[in-house]
């Protein structure tokens, strides 16, 4: 038998003891309620709601629309919040959240786009039209998609962020926008159905729209607590990289310095 | 010609079932994407900095 270990026996018996993921309690107990609701909101959505009078069977893509535009709009929200924070505080914490907050943001904006459009295919039979609120929609995408870029843009870390952030100010302004679209311009389509204090659907069909809006948010949160970990590990990645630049421009500086004391020896 | 459209044209069922699909597949690749550069990211940073560990 050799003394000698396997290194990378050693290296995978590391990994074993710290597991290295965005995981945590927490974020399991949440999974796995998320989970839970997604199976529920399948079988309310396409199993147990009634088909509508005139929409049909098509009504349960509104099961997934609205619950996803909703979210679009939290995305969009959230990021003009954690903007606003981290223009006035500076923290970490702040960026890491506008960053995970607009990139839902994208996801879910653009599965709003994607659902409606197929809603509108057999509806208006058309899969898309220049309509107020689908053209706020996809502009607010566009906007998010933008802010994303911009934090690219710039080389230094905070720069980009500051830029993104001013950016990142115009988002919610713009989600008033898109929310009340219907009622400013004439619109194709429909006015407001939940988000009003007499909802104009009820009985399961209500509870299916419930039960997908609450789905939907335990998912949002869960992928927001995982996005902003993800966010914050990139923060220290490039803290790391940055001190080990630095660490070693000095090395090499003491190099140069000492190299001419030691040549007339 | 009718006859071909009516083939091609896509049921209600068809339309659901593709909204459906897209979302959840679009949402469950998010979510292996997030994963997989939770885990590649983690490797990386020491586990102190990795304040839910």
């Amino acid at each position: 038998m050799s003394d000698v270990s396997d290194p990378t026996e050693t290296e995978a018996e590391a990994e074993a003891e710290v597991p290295a993921h965005t995981g945590s309690r927490a974020t399991q107990v949440l999974g796995l309620a998320a989970l839970a609701a997604l199976a529920l909101w399948v079988l309310y959505g396409l199993v147990w709601s009634p088909p509508d009078r005139e929409m049909g069977d098509l009504v349960r893509l509104l099961y997934v629309h609205v619950p996803v535009a909703i979210l679009f709009y939290a995305g969009a929200g959230l990021t003009t919040f954690a903007s606003l924070m981290w223009l006035r505080r500076r923290s970490p914490g702040w960026d890491a959240l506008a960053v995970a907050a607009a990139e839902l943001g994208v996801v879910f904006g653009a599965l709003t786009l994607l659902t409606g459009s197929i809603w509108g295919k057999p509806t208006w039979n058309t899969f898309w039209t220049w309509d107020a609120r689908l053209t706020s929609t996809a502009l607010l995408e566009v906007l998010l998609i933008g802010y994303l870029a911009v934090r690219r843009v710039d080389p230094s870390p905070s720069g980009g962020s500051t830029r993104a952030s001013i950016l990142g100010l115009l988002l919610f302004p713009n989600v008033i926008i898109v929310h009340f679209s219907v009622d400013w311009w004439r619109s194709l389509h429909q006015k407001a159905t939940v988000t009003r204090l007499d909802p104009t659907i009820e009985g399961d069909m209500l509870v299916a729209l419930m039960v997908g809006m609450a789905a939907g948010g335990l998912v949002f949160a869960w992928l927001l607590i995982h996005r902003f970990r993800v966010a914050w590990l990139e923060q220290q990645v490039e803290r790391h990289d940055l001190d080990a630049a630095v660490a070693a421009r000095r090395a090499e500086g003491q190099l140069s310095t000492n190299e001419p004391e030691a040549q007339p020896a | 010609m009718s006859a071909v459209v009516h083939v091609v044209a896509m049921s209600d069922g068809g339309y659901v079932a593709a909204g459906w699909v897209g979302a959840v597949g679009l949402v469950g690749a998010y979510v292996l994407v997030t994963l997989r550069r939770g885990r590649r990211l983690s490797r990386r940073v020491p586990e102190g900095d990795r304040r839910w560990s």
